[in-house]
């Protein structure tokens, strides 16, 4: 058993068979059979069918169905391209890593099925420029790839020829956003781009382009290779499938552990991740990164699913679980995570510029001891004026630590002016 | 200023795209790669080796901070100290840190010209902290003494290659 709700492991195979990384394991683990048969048995619209059919919903963080996003291509649209997004830079985020570097042929061969799907010929893995190293890892995946002859020219005997080439990029976390990647993947500055268009009609060198996560491309072989029904026996009816969870901070045992959706917060942090070290207590857990509405301790038996995570104003995100315990000072929290924002604001649009600035200075004022209570005021209305008018989600996003540590911990930002 | 084996480097990196300008990034990092920094006639040369113009080369190596126009020591230390890090102990880590090589909090060069350390923001590695990437590779669940090891390993063959 994998673990209570999972007999074994799907996406993190590598924790069940350490040498899949390799091709001759992973090939006689039955992979590379989901490419097969959408290539002998399949039609690609099929194949698309298949996957919206599935359930499945984008890993990244905004949890678009995937299927869906697929089938916005144009119909005989020439010069296709599948874009890998592998910019994982969200703080508590480090599952595409362990995806990329322990089980990288999954990878590969879910973005070749959803080249096929979608008639694209060739597929950029764009990662952040601090995957060098796991990038020489999945590297060496790919070229075992050509080999054996599942990417290049007539892959797997078939007439479909496909190419997969890796791209790294150079320290930016705006470029996980999909239209920044695509102006940094074209060797420009990560800016977000305007949409309409969007990415399927005009994206990578103006072509129609499909963007998905790592993780997203890691559930599609199975979707093709054991069918519909069998993926949709994990997770819920909404929130389909297992995803991967990316659990830190106070925790005893940090990691990914693979769950199918909808199991409670409580099983994550206390049974998988052993608990809070020290027998303290939760104060708070961030459910998706720095960019997600923390919530307190007393909903932690909230399934881990979309639609709960949101019921409880709170998002499932890309999953990655930060722990805070009973000692941390929230005000401390907000400001690192503010700090983190406004380092990473691209300084395209004005209101997450000058926004996470002005955060940043009240929150300095604060924690220096020199705020007053006219700052704790000033903070939602600077957050007011960023929601909404930011040109992507990073400004949007930066709002998070401010409204949730206001929300739950009020008290704790006065107790910094009466002191 | 290309070199033989990096001209012919450059022109494989171009077959995977189908304009000059995509092979931007991963032509500034073959520039820098031999002294960890890009003067102005790096610049220059991958503007002319990719059409583009070079206020743009300027622009781009500006946004990305893994691209650096100062010298920098031999060897990048770059301590993640964000909050999942943090909440393990790794801004306590990184000062200490910073203590034992000398330099301020804001980190730094080291006298020698060996090391260059930063904090930095999240580089996916948050269940190993305290972690750091050394010239990119990544060094995770650190203590002062694995730390102080690693460093005196390189510390080791920099002296090596100096004799040598």
């Amino acid at each position: 058993m994998a673990n209570d709700y999972l007999k074994e492991h799907i996406l993190l195979r590598h924790k069940d068979n350490p040498n899949i990384g390799d091709i001759d394991e992973y090939l006689s683990d039955g992979g590379y059979e989901g490419l097969k048969k959408a290539l002998e048995e399949m039609q690609p619209a099929e194949v698309i069918e298949a996957v919206k059919a599935s359930g499945l919903r984008g890993r990244g963080g905004a949890g678009f169905p995937t299927g869906v996003k697929w089938s916005f291509i144009p119909k005989g649209a020439k010069d296709v391209y599948i874009v890998v997004n592998a910019d994982e830079s969200e703080p508590g985020t480090f599952k595409d890593r362990e995806l990329m570097e322990y089980n990288p042929h999954l990878v590969i061969e879910g973005a070749a099925i959803a080249a096929y799907a979608v008639g694209a010929r060739t597929i950029y893995i764009y990662g952040r420029g601090e995957f060098k190293g796991p990038f020489v890892t999945l590297q060496k995946a790919v070229d075992q790839a050509y080999e054996r002859g599942m990417l290049g020219k007539n892959i797997m005997g078939s007439d479909y020829s496909l190419d997969l080439h890796l791209h790294l990029g150079a320290g930016a976390y705006i470029c996980g956003e999909e239209t920044a990647l695509l102006n940094s993947l074209e060797g420009y500055r990560g800016y977000p781009r305007s949409r309409p268009p969007f990415p399927a009609v005009e994206g990578l060198y103006a072509k129609p382009t499909v963007i998905n996560n790592v993780e997203t491309m890691a559930n599609v072989p199975g979707i093709i290779r054991h069918g519909v029904e069998w993926y949709r026996q994990f997770g819920t009816e909404k929130s389909a499938g297992t995803k991967v969870f990316s659990l830190s901070g106070h925790v005893n045992r940090p990691g990914n552990y693979e769950l199918p959706l909808g199991v409670p917060i409580r099983y994550l942090i206390e049974e998988l991740g052993g608990g809070v070290p020290n027998g303290k207590r939760v104060k708070a857990v961030l459910p998706a990164g720095e960019s997600s509405l923390m919530v307190p301790e007393d909903k932690l038996d909230t399934p881990m699913d979309y639609e709960s995570m949101g019921a409880i104003g709170s998002m499932l995100g890309s999953a990655s679980f930060i722990v805070m315990d009973e000692t941390v000072d929230i005000v401390w929290a907000a400001e690192k995570m503010i700090h983190f924002f406004k380092h990473e604001s691209c300084g395209k649009c004005s209101p997450c510029r000058e926004g996470t600035y002005w955060l940043s200075n009240v929150y300095h004022r604060i924690r220096s001891g020199e705020g007053t209570m006219e700052d704790i005021e000033l903070l939602p209305k600077i957050i007011e004026q960023m929601s909404g008018n930011t040109f992507c989600p990073l400004g949007e996003f930066a709002t998070s630590p401010v409204k949730a540590s206001l929300l739950h911990f009020r008290h704790e930002y006065e107790q910094y002016i009466k002191k | 200023m290309w070199s033989e084996a990096e001209q012919r480097e450059l022109e494989e990196i171009l077959k995977k795209y189908p304009t000059k300008r995509s092979a931007l990034l991963p032509a500034l990092y073959l520039a820098q790669r031999e002294k960890n920094w890009l003067d102005d006639e790096d610049m220059e040369a991958v503007a002319e080796a990719l059409d583009v113009p070079i206020t743009d080369v300027h622009a781009v190596v500006g946004f990305y901070t893994l691209f650096r126009r100062e010298p920098t020591g031999k060897h990048m230390i770059h301590v993640c100290t964000d909050l999942p890090c943090a909440l393990r102990g790794a801004e306590e880590f990184y000062l200490r840190l910073t203590e034992r090589l000398g330099l301020p909090p804001e980190g730094g060069t080291t006298e020698d010209g060996l090391f260059t350390l930063e904090a930095v923001p999240c580089l996916a590695a948050c269940d190993k902290a305290p972690m750091c990437q050394i010239d990119l590779q990544y060094y995770e669940n650190l203590t002062d003494e694995t730390i102080d090891t690693v460093l005196a390993q390189l510390r080791a063959e920099a002296q090596q290659e100096t004799k040598a």
